[in-house]
């Protein structure tokens, strides 16, 4: 499969307000993903970086509008929005700790009818670790294991878009660069990609835009290099 | 004997609470109803073998109790779960009233005349003088014919892995593109299905009246807890332990008395606290269960086989 046509916009987001309990999370976020784009949302943490992919894939209470290739999902349950191609991978390496390796991954699949591009063997050719686990239970697998392990069981439900929250944190520099060559796979396969990150060196690597989130709606949109440029937007809202 | 009669009664506690604690963990509330469940099993036994008989009873009957809770989960529960863990507890405490009711207006206050079918209401073998009925066998029968196929339904299928998922990452499970909402309202429906079939064959083993929910709910409650709330295996222990329990408490004459008085002290009825130490194991047995929920809260409070640190 050949990169896709970075020109489309394959997700759209308006005026994306969300809420927990009584609590206003987001107040207004709009962002576009092209097809084949790698977008980063960077920001502090509370920002509400993770709210917004959360309301997007249809966990929190939200308002606005998430247009997803022409059609707007907000408002349907997350396991049709799955579905419907977008994929999630939790912060906080939520895998299922009481089963193996590969029921985690299996659980990943969601059993349609369509041709999965995925297989386990990409997944084990890609993390070799993962193979050698395979039988193991995932809980006590290491921390870069177990974001190994998030990232492969979403793959294999086959997204177009996948949206990824914090991959990296509190991963080592060599697992990171394998999180990093993970990432750019997948664009050349053609998905869209959104990366909630806290470290600009991996973000700025490897994305095709860029934006900051600061009290809970987007604060700055652009290049990874008009971020660089920007000194202010930085100082405010990114660096602690 | 005892040890027959308590295993049997052991394993129809855990057809009970298997299902209790599958809802629990799953859903994170205690379904009060649970036991009404298990008397509606017993009464539309009783109902469908007085117009049919009792095999048509044993099939029928679980999918009457399984579409029932099926339709209370969707219609009703699913609906108060927004509002939170205390509204779906009082609805559910609703519900066994409302079961209770029922029951009442349309069989009477009184036990009905459910009985073992002719078939097996012989005696197995006999022990020492005392006989094992047959029914007691076929319990036990059917209790682990259904412990061995949940089991394999849970290990060895897709639908079990997406509800041991499920069970303890919701959330998660249904971003992954499964349909939770679904898998909760089977996994409520099985349970209920579980409690209409113990109703089926405990109804007619001991009594089908309208006190038999509540006889047996609060004993499940501590099947739960002390097996470890949301664990199978934790409930499977706790449920054979406390039928044990309870059956030798009842066939055992033993008191402190005898025990004081065998270490060569002697209470006469002048002693200090006379009342306490006559009191024979038999007439505390039915509390038992309690003094092993109380122990086992301070002792190890997430049970036997619970995970829970919280």
């Amino acid at each position: 499969m050949s990169a896709a046509d970075t020109s489309k916009i394959a997700l759209e987001v308006k005026e994306l307000h969300a809420f927990y309990g009584k609590s206003h999370i987001l107040q207004g976020v709009n962002l576009k993903v092209n097809e084949g784009e790698i977008v980063a949302l960077l920001g502090r943490n509370g920002a509400g970086r993770s709210t917004t992919v959360k309301a997007i894939m249809g966990m929190v209470d939200n308002t606005g509008e998430v247009i997803w290739r022409g059609k707007n999902i907000l408002g349907m349950k997350a396991y049709e929005i799955a579905h419907l191609g977008l994929g999630y991978v939790p912060e906080s390496r939520d895998i299922f700790p009481k089963l193996t390796v590969h029921q985690n991954l299996m659980l990943g699949e969601k059993g349609g009818k369509k041709p999965n591009r995925w297989s386990f063997e990409d997944m084990y050719k890609m993390f070799p670790r993962l193979r050698e686990r395979q039988h193991t239970e995932a809980g006590v697998l290491s921390g870069g294991e177990q974001q190994m392990l998030t990232l492969c069981r979403t793959l294999m439900g086959d997204p177009d878009l996948i949206m990824i929250d914090e991959p990296t944190e509190g991963l080592a520099p060599a697992i990171v660069q394998l999180v990093a060559e993970y990432l750019m796979e997948l664009k050349r396969r053609g998905i869209s990609v959104v990366l909630v990150e806290q470290k600009l060196a991996i973000a700025l690597q490897i994305s095709d835009r860029v934006y900051v989130m600061g009290d809970r709606r987007i604060v700055f949109e652009g290049t990874p290099a008009e971020l660089k440029a920007d000194a202010n937007i930085r100082k405010e809202w990114l660096e602690v | 004997m005892s040890v027959l009669n308590g295993v049997s009664y052991g394993l129809l506690l855990f057809m009970l609470s298997a299902g209790l604690t599958l809802i629990f963990s799953m859903m994170g509330v205690l379904n009060f109803a649970h036991a009404s469940f298990y008397m509606l099993g017993a009464y539309f036994a009783y109902q469908v073998s007085e117009w049919t008989n009792y095999w048509v009873a044993f099939v029928v009957a679980p999918i009457l109790v399984a579409v029932m809770g099926g339709l209370f989960e969707r219609y009703v529960l699913r609906k108060t779960h927004k509002s939170g863990h205390v509204a779906e507890l009082l609805v559910t405490f609703g519900l066994s009233f409302v079961i209770l009711e029922l029951v009442q207006l349309i069989w009477g206050r009184s036990a009905v005349d459910y009985k073992v079918p002719a078939a097996l209401d012989g005696s197995l073998f006999k022990l020492f003088n005392s006989s094992f009925p047959e029914y007691r066998a076929f319990m036990m029968l059917v209790a682990v014919g259904m412990l061995v196929s949940l089991f394999l339904m849970l290990k060895k299928t897709r639908i079990g892995l997406v509800i041991q998922a499920a069970l303890t990452h919701p959330e998660t499970t249904e971003a992954l593109g499964h349909n939770v909402p679904r898998v909760f309202a089977m996994v409520f429906a099985g349970g209920c299905a579980l409690a209409g079939l113990a109703g089926v064959i405990g109804g007619n083993a001991f009594i089908t009246e309208p006190g038999m929910a509540q006889a047996v709910g609060a004993i499940i409650f501590v099947v739960v807890v002390v097996g470890g709330m949301g664990s199978l295996a934790g409930a499977l222990i706790a449920s054979v332990l406390i039928g044990l329990m309870q059956t030798f408490a009842v066939g055992l004459d033993w008191s402190f008395l005898g025990g004081l008085s065998a270490l060569g002290i002697d209470v006469t009825p002048d002693t200090f606290g006379y009342p306490v130490w006559k009191l024979k194991l038999s007439q505390i047995g039915p509390i038992l269960p309690y003094l092993l929920l109380v122990v086992m809260l301070v002792v190890r409070p997430k049970g036997i086989m619970g995970t829970r640190d919280d």
